[in-house]
């Protein structure tokens, strides 16, 4: 079971917890847990990533083990820690503005 | 007994106001959405428990919210609460947030940027959603970059009416202060198919074939920053408004100036006549007296407060030109609050009732058309869009 931590306004859209837990498929990439998230509420999709691009909202961060994985390829492998749900994947929306 | 509902869109979130007909004791739902930017929320005419919801945010984007209740619950359209969040065949639903531009109808182009330079157009959020006045499912929604969109579905899915952005004069469009918004869209009661919009600052547009095609309207308009006296398009129009009863009389408040046209925005004449400030956003009409007019002067487009620190509701009698201070109830001293373009809005009572939302956080209304103004609430974030519904 995957874990994912998500923003504050974010947890109001999908109306969950902090933590949400995922079954992810196959290799457990940002890509497949992004895909999986948006599956599982699709109230999400295009909150965090842009529709058609895909790409990551730009004042948003991902975080894997304390460490900013928001410019890593979304196809590498995430480390074992996360994939076993030891550790949670985080999403991390900065802290500017009003 | 008849009752008003009141819609307010704020910086942090949404808010109902709710009153009986006399309009002077109020209950307060909200905030709803708390946190997020609430450009525009608005009711069907056709179907007043029907309320749509612009949410928007620079972290996460656009979002649409639909209430089927009046506002007690909200949902987004793709996904209802309770039901599953997938089809039967597995495919996720959840695509009522998705603006996408229809770059098979018309490519993606550029704009003119602040500084004169092109700029691709790039979706940022919808500003105004203006429900059919036939069908609760459908709904117009003019968004930055300037487009417009509509949905047939109750807000599930979105779909460009290309043919404004694609209307070939793009490249001159260039932002207002606030952004290259469509931020007003008025549909002829008497002619579902022909339809207004303004886009700061590009000008008027309208179609006249439900959104296929459009046309700019605005001869006559002028502006000091422009040094072409005849050009077609590129002027700050702020908002435009029109009495249901005469359709081909609208009413523009202008960057600067106050402008009416008599033939469906063929032509614009000024009729800002004796206000102390012609510079302004806010505009609406009296809904039994199509001659009576409302706005708020402002005292520049660099300070944007009122004139001398008081707050003036500025009304005509006469289609313009003639303007009286409506000052009862309002603040004349140490005011500097703004009065944002779609935070104005009239009731359909017997005595029309006019109210209005500042940027320092008030609800304002007056129940006979403006003599006397009392504060609905005083302290909610700054009010972005104010709608009224008159419910019976």
């Amino acid at each position: 079971m995957i874990r994912v931590i998500i923003p504050y306004h974010l947890r109001t859209l999908a109306r969950t917890g902090a933590e949400v837990q995922l079954e992810v498929d196959g290799p457990i990439t940002q890509r497949a847990i992004l895909g999986a998230l948006e599956a599982r509420y699709p109230m999400l999709r295009g909150t965090i990533r842009d529709h058609v691009t895909q790409q990551r909202r730009p004042f948003l961060r991902f975080f894997v083990c304390e460490e900013d994985w928001s410019l890593e390829p979304p196809d590498t492998p995430l480390p074992e820690v996360i994939a076993s749900g030891k550790e949670p994947f985080y999403i991390i929306g900065a802290i500017a503005g009003g | 007994m008849s009752k008003v509902r009141v819609l307010a869109g704020t910086k942090k979130g949404a808010f109902i106001l709710t009153s009986d007909g006399k309009r002077e004791k109020w209950e307060v739902s909200g905030p709803h959405f708390a946190g997020w930017e609430i450009y525009h929320l608005k009711a069907s005419p056709v179907d007043p428990n029907r309320l749509y919801t612009s949410q928007t945010s620079g972290w996460f984007g656009q979002i649409i919210q639909r209430s089927d209740d009046g506002g007690k619950t909200w949902h987004q359209p793709g996904t209802p609460p309770g039901e599953p969040t997938t089809t039967p065949d597995g495919m996720p639903k959840g695509e009522s947030n998705k603006f996408v531009y229809d770059t098979v109808a018309a490519p993606l182009t550029t704009h003119q940027f602040y500084d004169g330079t092109q700029h691709p157009w790039e979706f940022k959020r919808v500003w105004h959603l203006e429900p059919s006045l036939s069908d609760p499912d459908t709904v117009y929604a003019g968004v930055e970059d300037a487009a417009m969109f509509r949905t047939t579905d109750g807000g599930q899915t979105w779909h460009e009416l290309a043919g404004l952005r694609g209307h070939g004069t793009g490249a001159q469009w260039a932002p207002g202060a606030g952004g290259m918004g469509a931020h007003t869209i008025v549909i002829d009661p008497t002619n579902h198919n022909r339809i207004y919009t303004a886009i700061s600052a590009a000008g008027v547009f309208r179609t006249d074939d439900a959104g296929k095609t459009w046309q700019p309207m605005n001869r006559g308009l002028k502006s000091q920053y422009m040094p072409d006296p005849n050009a077609e398009v590129g002027f700050c129009v702020h908002r435009i408004a029109m009495n249901a009863a005469r359709p081909n009389v609208l009413f523009m408040q202008l960057h600067w100036n106050v402008m009416r046209s008599d033939d469906a925005g063929e032509s614009w004449q000024l009729i800002s006549g004796n206000l102390p400030s012609d510079f302004g956003f806010p505009i609406d009409v009296h809904a039994h007296e199509p001659n009576t007019v409302y706005v708020v002067p402002i005292k520049s487009d660099s300070e944007h407060y009122p004139p001398e620190g008081k707050l003036r509701v500025y009304r005509s009698r006469t289609g313009g030109n003639e303007w009286e201070a409506l000052t009862k109830g309002l603040p004349q001293q140490n005011c500097y609050v703004n009065i944002l373009r779609d935070a104005m809005a009239v009731d359909a009572l017997d005595k029309c009732g006019i109210y209005f939302g500042t940027t320092g956080g008030q609800v304002y209304c007056s129940p006979d058309g403006g003599d006397n103004w009392a504060p609905i609430v005083r302290d909610l974030p700054p009010v972005l869009s104010v709608e009224v519904q008159t419910l019976s």
